[in-house]
C-alpha cells in the first residue's frame, strides 16, 4: 500500500496515487484491479418507465426500492436521473436524495448526479455528503460555461463525466472523440486545476447495425478512442451507456445481451473501466452460442461489410427466448436434505411442509425427520450461530421453520407410536423449564433463549411469567426437567431467585439453576445466589452463550468438571467482589444531608404549572409515538449491539439489523393500522415542597390560590408523601451527594415548587397478540410485539413528557429538541422512575399509584414485585428544575434504611429487603 | 516566521486541550456571563463559552496562556459555536463576526506573546469551526427522512461569515472540526475556498472528523476512508479525528488516514470516555500513554485534546511526543 517514495509531492493536493476515489458512506476506488464499475440505471426517468411513473405518482417509498434492489443486484455506484418535462427536475431530485441518503444499505454507494440541466446538478451536489460523480458537462455551450461548472464541480468535491460534445456538435467519429476529449482534459487540468483522477469521459455510445453505412463504425470507434484516451491522457477514465449500442435490436434480447457483453468485452480491453450497464441484460461472453457471438463481432468490431445483414437474418431464429423469473429458485433443484438445511438456514418457510413431507415419505419412521433431516439442519445454524455468522433474529427465524415442521410432524409421530408403543423410551437431549419468576413480567429474554435453546433440540417446558416458587419447584418435579432457568428484570426479582434457590437446596435438587434477565449480574449470583444452593448455579445473561453452557451441563463427559469449574470460579469471583466492595467508604446520612445538592432557590426560576391535577389520555394514536421510538435499545433485546442508524450499515451485524428492522416496521405498521395496541396515560402535576431534607410533601388537593399557585393550608386535606434516598459513597471533595429532593424548593425558602407523576402504557392487546403468534408457532413475531410494545411503551414516555415540558407544565415551551437530543436527555427537568438509579425504591410506586388512581382508571396493575402489568408501562416522576438531572444512587448504609423505615413507617425489615440491591454488605 | 508545513515536516506538532473544560473551573454565573454589556440581555446567556470570549476576555487568553506554557504550538480559538446557526439559541446573530474576531485577536495576542520569548518555537492560532447544532444530511424527523434542518447554502453563508471573522481576527490557521455530518464540513470547505479565491490568500486547513462510537462511523455514516475522500477535494494541510472517543480507540481509525491519507494527519481525542456524571476522568498520564503508540506507530503529525483535556494533559503529551519523528507525508 505504502508507494509514497514512488511519486514526487509538489503539494499536498496531489494524490500519491492517483486513482478515481468516490464516496458514498463508504469508499469506491478505481484502481488497475479493480474490475470494470458497474453504474445502476433503473434510477433514472428518462431510461426506465417504472422509475419515472412512480416519481411522478410520488410513490417515493417504491422509487427507492428501485435503488435499493440496483445495489443488492450489484450496482457499484447509481445514477439518478429527474430530467423530465412533466416533473420538476430540481425538487424530484433534492427529494430522492434526501430519500436516498437516509437508506444506508443504498447510501453505501457512490451516486451519480445525472441531469442535463445544471441547477439540477448543483441542488444534488448540495444534499450529498459522499464524493459523487457528475453526469455530465461538455463543450457543447462553450468554454467558459464549462469551465465555470467544473470550477464549482471542484468545490463541491465531485467527480466529473465529460461528454465528447463541443461547440461544433457531439463526436461521432475516431478523430472528433480524441479531439475533445484532449481538448476538454488539457483545460480542466491546466485551467482549473482539476484531478485528472477525477475526469471520467463519456466517448458516446452509439448503435451499430442501424443498416446505415456511417454507424457502421460506431463501436470500434469508441473503443479504439477510449484505448487513446487511457494511453494519452493520465489518470482519466472512460464510461458510457452501454445498451446504446444495441438500439436497432430492440425487442430481441437474446441478440441484445450478446452484444452487450462483445461490446463490453473489447471495451474493457482497451481502457473502459466504468459504465451504465443493466446486468440483466447482459449475456456471460463465454455462454454466448458460436454462431451468435461470431456474428455478433462481426458487427461490433466491423469485421465484414456483410456484418449486418448476417446478423439481422441471424437475430430472427433467436427472437423469443426470454430470460426466466429473476428470484433465483435454483436452490429447489438440490438434494432434499440440502433443501431442508437451507429453508432452516435462511429461514424460508414456504416449501417446508413439501420438504418434510417429502423426507417422511422417505424414511422409516417419521421421528426420523426430526433427528436426522431437521437437525441436520438445525446443527447447521447451530454453528452458524456459534461462530457468529448468524445472528439472533435469523435463528429465530429457523425455528419458526422448525417448529412449523415439527408440528406437521407430530400427528405422524403420534400414530407411529401407538402403532409400535414398545420404541417409547426415547428422550431428548434435555428438557429445560424455564420461568420468569412471581411477581415479574418481563419475558422477552426468556423467550428468545426458550426458542434457541428448543432450536437445539431441547424440549423446553416454559411456565410463563409470574410463577410461584411452589408451582416451579412442582413442575420441575412433575416433567423430571434437566435444568431450571429462572428470569427477571426488576430488582425485586433477584430475591425471589435467591428464595427459589434456597427452596431447590431443601429439596434437596440436584439439577443446575440458570439465572438470566435484565438486573441480574455474574455478582449477584455468585454472591446472593450461588451460596444458597449446592449444585451449579450459572449466570448467563445472552441466548448464544445459554447453549454452550447447557451443552457443558448436561453433556456427561463435560458436565462434572464443568459444574466443578463453575462452583469454583464463582467462589473466587465471589472472594473478589466482596472485598473489592468493602474497600469503599461511605459517609453517614446525617454528613450526606450536610453535603446535598444546593440549588440557589431565590436565583431559580420556578415555572408554575399551566394546569395542575390529574390528566387522563384514554386512547393514544400510536402515530403520535413512531417518531420517539429509541430504537437502539430495540436492537439489543434481539442481542444485536450497536447505535440505531448506524447499527444497519455495521459490518458485522447491519444486514441483519436491517432485515429485523424492515420486519419491524411491517409489524409496526400492523399494530397501527389494525389497532392492536392501545395506548394509555395518566399524569398529575401538583404544589409540592422538599421537608425534612428528603421527602418530598405533595398537595394534591386542587384548592389553589390561582394568583400565587400556593395552597391555602385549611384546604390541604390530602397530601401524600415522596419519599427520597440518598447517596452516601465517600467521593471526592466538591461532588455533592444527590436526592432528588433536592430538586425541589424545600419549605424553608418559601417558594412555592411543582413534582408530577406519571403511567403510560401501550401494553393493552401485547399479550392477545403475542399469544396468537405463538399459537401459530411464530415465536419470531410473537417476541417482535413484546418488543416493539416496550418501545411504543419508552416512546409515550418520551412523548407525555415533552407534552409536558411543553404544554401541561410549559416549563420549555419553545424548545426545539430532535429525537436523538431527547435520547441524549438534552432536554430541561427529568423523569425518573422508581426502580432505576435514581430511586431504585419500587415502593414508591405504591404512591404514585395512590395519588394518582393509577389502577382504577387506566388499568395499569402492580404485581407482588410491584412490577407493572401490562409489561409495557412505565412510571415516574417529573422535575422541572433546570438544575435536575440524572444520578445513581449506588449504595447506602444501614442507617438510612433505618431513617427510611421510620419516615414510611415500615418495619426495618421491610426496607431491607425492598432495598436489598442497595444496601452495602457488612464487612 | 518559519511555515507550519516545512515545522510539520520535522516535528509533530502540539495542538491545545480543551477549552470548555477550563473555562468550567472559573464557575462562571449567568452574570459573569453576561458581563456589563449583556446584563439586560432578554434571553438567558450562561453556557454561551464563545460569548465569554467578549464578557470575560481575560479569561480566555489566560487559557490560550496555559496552554502554550504546556508546550502546545497551536491553540483554537474560542469560537466552537460561533456562527449564526448555533448562536440562534442566544439570539445573538448579529454578535457573530465580533465574536470570531475579538476570539482570534486574543489567542493571536496571546500566541504572539510567546513567539516573541521564543521565537525558535513560533506558535499559532487555528480558527475553530465547529459543527453547528444542526445536519445537512439528516433528518431530526424519524418520520420524515427526507426532511433537512438546514440546507447546504445557508451552512454555506453561515460559515463564510465566521471564516472571514476567524481571518481578520488574526488566525493562522482554519480548523474544521468535530465534523459529525461530512456535508456540513464540505459546505465549511467551500465557504474557506470562496474567502481564498476572493482575497487571493492561501492559508492552511485543518479538518478533524469524528467517530461517534464503536461502529467506527461518522453520526452520518461514513467510514474513516470514505469520510477522506468526501474531504481531499481541495488543498488542505491536515486530516484526523478528535472527539467523541478517548485515545485508545482513535488507533484503528487513524491508522486508515495514515496509510491513505497524503496529508499530515491529526488526532485530539477526548481523555477517556465520559463516566456516568459525563466527566472525564482519564489523568494525563493515562492519556499520555495513549498517545505514545500514536507516536510509536508514526500515526501523527498533529496531536491535542479535546473534552476532559487540561494543560497538564498537554504537557503530557507534550513530552511523551517530543522523542518521536512525525509521520512521513
Amino acid at each position: 500500500m505504502n508507494n509514497r517514495s514512488e511519486i514526487p509531492i509538489t503539494n499536498n493536493r496531489q494524490p500519491t496515487t492517483r486513482y478515481l476515489r468516490l464516496s458514498g458512506l463508504e469508499p469506491l476506488i478505481v484502481t488497475p484491479e479493480t474490475n470494470f464499475i458497474n453504474v445502476g440505471e433503473r434510477t433514472n426517468v428518462a431510461g426506465s418507465k417504472k422509475f419515472l411513473r412512480l416519481v411522478k405518482e410520488e410513490k417515493f417509498e417504491e422509487a427507492l426500492a428501485v435503488a435499493r434492489e440496483q445495489v443488492e443486484n450489484g450496482a457499484q455506484v447509481i445514477d439518478i436521473n429527474m430530467d423530465d418535462g412533466l416533473i420538476d427536475g430540481k425538487e424530484a431530485m433534492v427529494k430522492f436524495l434526501n430519500l436516498v441518503i437516509s437508506e444506508p444499505d443504498i447510501s453505501r454507494v457512490p451516486i451519480m448526479i445525472d441531469s442535463s440541466k445544471w441547477e439540477i446538478i448543483e441542488a444534488g451536489l448540495q444534499v450529498v455528503q459522499g464524493k459523487c460523480v457528475v453526469n455530465s458537462i461538455s463543450l457543447k455551450e462553450g468554454e467558459e460555461q464549462f469551465l465555470h461548472h467544473a470550477k464549482l464541480i471542484k468545490r463541491y468535491g465531485a467527480a466529473v463525466i465529460v461528454m465528447a460534445f463541443d461547440e461544433v456538435g457531439q463526436a461521432d467519429n475516431y478523430e472528433r472523440r480524441i479531439e475533445i476529449a484532449k481538448r476538454s482534459y488539457d483545460v480542466l487540468v491546466n485551467k482549473v486545476n482539476f484531478a485528472p483522477e477525477d475526469i471520467i469521459f463519456d466517448l458516446n455510445i452509439f448503435p451499430v447495425a442501424t443498416g446505415m453505412d456511417e454507424h457502421k463504425l460506431n463501436a470500434i470507434d469508441f473503443i479504439e478512442a477510449t484505448r487513446w484516451v487511457r494511453k494519452n491522457l493520465p489518470h482519466a477514465s472512460v464510461s458510457g451507456g452501454v445498451s446504446n449500442v444495441s438500439f436497432s435490436f430492440r425487442g430481441n434480447n437474446p441478440v441484445r445481451e450478446a452484444m452487450h457483453s462483445v461490446f463490453l468485452y473489447h471495451a474493457i480491453k482497451a481502457g473502459m473501466n466504468m459504465g451504465i450497464v443493466n446486468p440483466s441484460m447482459l449475456e456471460v461472453y463465454d455462454d454466448i452460442p458460436k454462431d451468435l457471438l461470431e456474428r455478433v463481432e462481426d458487427v461490433i468490431l466491423n469485421r465484414r461489410d456483410d456484418a449486418t445483414e448476417r446478423l439481422l437474418d441471424f437475430a430472427d431464429s433467436v427472437v423469443g427466448k426470454t430470460k426466466e423469473s429473476k428470484i433465483d429458485l435454483s436452490w429447489r433443484e438440490e438434494p432434499l436434505q440440502d433443501r431442508i438445511t437451507r429453508a432452516l438456514v435462511k429461514g424460508i418457510d414456504q416449501y417446508i411442509l413439501e420438504d418434510v413431507e417429502e423426507a417422511r415419505l422417505a424414511s422409516d419412521k417419521p421421528i426420523e425427520v426430526i433427528e436426522e433431516n431437521l437437525m441436520t439442519g438445525m446443527n447447521v445454524v447451530g454453528d452458524l450461530f456459534g461462530s457468529g455468522k448468524m445472528f439472533l433474529p435469523q435463528v429465530v427465524k429457523s425455528a419458526r421453520v422448525m417448529k412449523k415442521a415439527v408440528a406437521y410432524l407430530l400427528p405422524f409421530i403420534e400414530e407411529e407410536k401407538l402403532l409400535n408403543p414398545q420404541d417409547n423410551d426415547e428422550k431428548g437431549v434435555g428438557k429445560i423449564l424455564m420461568a420468569t419468576v412471581k411477581g415479574d413480567v418481563h419475558d422477552i429474554g426468556k423467550n428468545i433463549v426458550s426458542v434457541v435453546l428448543a432450536c437445539n433440540n431441547y424440549e423446553i417446558v416454559d411456565l410463563g411469567v409470574m410463577v410461584a416458587p411452589e408451582k416451579i419447584i412442582a413442575s420441575a418435579i412433575e416433567h423430571n426437567v434437566d435444568i431450571i432457568g429462572l428470569s427477571g428484570l426488576i430488582t425485586p426479582s433477584l430475591d425471589e431467585m435467591v428464595h427459589l434457590a434456597k427452596e431447590m437446596e431443601r429439596k434437596d435438587f440436584k439439577i443446575p439453576l440458570l439465572i438470566g434477565g435484565a438486573t441480574t449480574s455474574k455478582a449477584h449470583t455468585a454472591v446472593k445466589i450461588d451460596p444458597q444452593y449446592k449444585e451449579a448455579v450459572v449466570h448467563v445473561n445472552d441466548a448464544s452463550r445459554a447453549v454452550t453452557v447447557v451443552g457443558d451441563l448436561l453433556q456427561k463427559e463435560t458436565a462434572v468438571g464443568y459444574k466443578k469449574s463453575i462452583k469454583d470460579d464463582y467462589d473466587v469471583f465471589r472472594g473478589k467482589f466482596l472485598n473489592r466492595s468493602s474497600s469503599k467508604t461511605y459517609k453517614s446520612i446525617a454528613a450526606a444531608r450536610r453535603n446535598k445538592f444546593k440549588i440557589d432557590w431565590n436565583a431559580s426560576e420556578i415555572v408554575k404549572p399551566n394546569k395542575l391535577g390529574v390528566q387522563v389520555i384514554e386512547d393514544l394514536d400510536l402515530n403520535l409515538l413512531i417518531p420517539y421510538i429509541d430504537w437502539t435499545p430495540f436492537f439489543r433485546s434481539w442481542e444485536l449491539h450497536g447505535k440505531y442508524p448506524a447499527i444497519l450499515t455495521d459490518d458485522v451485524v447491519g444486514e441483519q439489523a436491517t432485515d429485523l428492522f424492515v420486519d419491524a416496521q411491517e409489524m409496526l405498521n400492523k399494530i397501527i393500522s389494525e389497532k392492536k395496541l392501545k395506548a394509555k396515560g395518566i399524569f398529575g402535576l401538583f404544589p409540592a415542597n422538599a421537608v425534612n431534607d428528603d421527602d418530598i410533601l405533595v398537595h394534591t388537593s386542587l384548592n389553589l390560590d390561582e394568583n400565587t399557585g400556593s395552597l391555602s393550608g385549611a384546604d390541604a386535606k390530602k397530601n401524600y408523601t415522596f419519599r427520597t434516598l440518598r447517596q452516601q459513597l465517600e467521593r471526592r471533595e466538591g461532588v455533592a451527594d444527590y436526592a432528588l429532593s433536592d430538586f425541589i424548593a424545600p419549605k424553608e425558602s418559601g417558594k412555592q415548587d411543582y413534582i408530577g407523576c406519571f403511567c403510560v402504557s401501550t401494553g393493552f392487546g401485547t399479550a392477545e397478540l403475542a399469544a396468537k403468534y405463538e399459537a401459530d408457532l411464530d415465536d419470531y413475531n410473537s417476541i417482535m410485539v413484546k418488543a416493539l410494545a416496550d418501545r411504543l411503551a419508552e416512546a409515550f414516555a418520551e412523548y407525555l413528557h415533552k407534552e409536558v415540558r411543553m404544554k401541561h407544565w410549559g416549563y420549555a415551551a419553545n424548545e426545539d429538541l430532535s429525537n436523538e437530543d431527547l435520547i441524549k436527555e438534552s432536554y430541561k427537568g427529568i423523569r425518573p422512575a422508581p426502580g432505576y438509579p435514581a430511586c431504585p425504591d419500587h415502593l414508591e410506586k405504591l404512591t404514585i399509584w395512590e395519588i394518582l388512581k393509577v389502577k382504577e382508571t387506566i388499568g395499569v396493575e402492580l404485581t407482588d414485585s410491584l412490577a407493572m402489568w401490562p409489561a409495557a408501562s412505565v412510571s415516574g416522576y417529573y422535575f422541572g428544575n433546570p438544575e435536575a438531572r440524572y444520578f445513581g444512587l449506588g449504595k447506602i448504609k444501614d442507617d438510612q434504611v433505618k431513617d427510611f423505615a421510620d419516615r414510611k413507617d415500615i418495619s426495618f425489615e421491610l426496607a431491607e429487603k425492598w432495598l436489598a440491591p442497595n444496601i452495602v454488605e457488612a464487612s | 516566521m518559519k511555515d507550519i508545513k516545512e515545522i510539520l515536516k520535522e516535528r509533530i506538532l502540539i495542538l491545545d486541550g480543551a477549552m470548555g473544560t477550563m473555562l468550567q473551573r472559573y464557575k462562571f454565573t449567568e452574570e459573569d456571563f453576561r458581563g456589563e454589556r449583556f446584563k439586560d440581555w432578554e434571553h438567558p446567556l450562561q453556557g454561551n463559552n464563545d460569548l465569554l470570549s467578549l464578557t470575560q476576555p481575560e479569561a480566555i487568553a489566560e487559557v490560550h496562556r496555559k496552554y502554550f506554557e504546556a508546550g502546545a504550538d497551536i491553540v483554537e480559538t474560542n469560537t466552537f459555536s460561533g456562527t449564526t446557526i448555533a448562536m440562534a439559541d442566544y439570539y445573538m446573530e448579529d454578535l457573530v463576526y465580533e465574536l470570531n474576531y475579538e476570539s482570534a485577536r486574543i489567542a493571536k495576542m496571546v500566541a504572539d506573546e510567546f513567539t516573541k520569548k521564543e521565537p525558535s518555537k513560533p506558535r499559532f492560532v487555528a480558527g475553530s469551526i465547529g459543527p453547528t447544532n444542526k445536519t445537512a444530511s439528516m433528518s431530526p424527523d424519524v418520520n420524515d427522512p427526507g426532511f433537512r434542518a438546514i440546507s447546504f447554502d445557508e451552512l454555506r453563508i453561515a460559515y463564510k461569515q465566521q471564516v472571514e471573522a476567524l481571518l481578520d481576527g488574526g488566525s493562522d490557521i482554519l480548523l474544521v472540526e468535530t465534523i459529525f455530518d461530512t456535508l456540513n464540513a464540505k459546505a465549511a470547505l467551500f465557504a474557506i475556498e470562496e474567502v481564498k479565491e476572493e482575497r487571493s490568500i492561501d492559508v492552511p486547513i485543518m479538518v478533524s472528523g469524528t467517530i461517534t462510537d464503536a461502529s467506527g462511523r461518522t453520526l452520518s455514516g461514513q467510514t474513516a476512508e470514505a469520510f477522506l475522500i468526501s474531504i481531499s477535494h481541495i488543498p488542505i494541510l491536515s486530516v484526523g479525528f478528535n472527539c467523541a472517543l478517548g485515545a485508545d480507540q482513535l488507533v484503528p481509525h487513524l491508522e486508515v488516514l495514515s496509510v491513505k491519507s497524503e496529508h499530515a494527519v491529526s488526532a485530539h481525542p477526548n481523555a477517556g470516555l465520559p463516566n456516568a456524571f459525563g466527566e472525564y476522568d482519564e489523568t494525563p498520564a493515562q492519556m499520555a500513554e495513549q498517545i505514545k503508540e500514536y507516536a510509536e506507530k508514526r500515526l501523527v503529525n498533529i496531536v491535542g485534546g479535546c473534552c476532559g483535556t487540561t494543560p497538564e494533559h498537554i504537557t503530557a503529551i507534550a513530552e511523551v511526543v517530543e522523542n518521536f519523528a512525525p509521520r512521513q507525508f
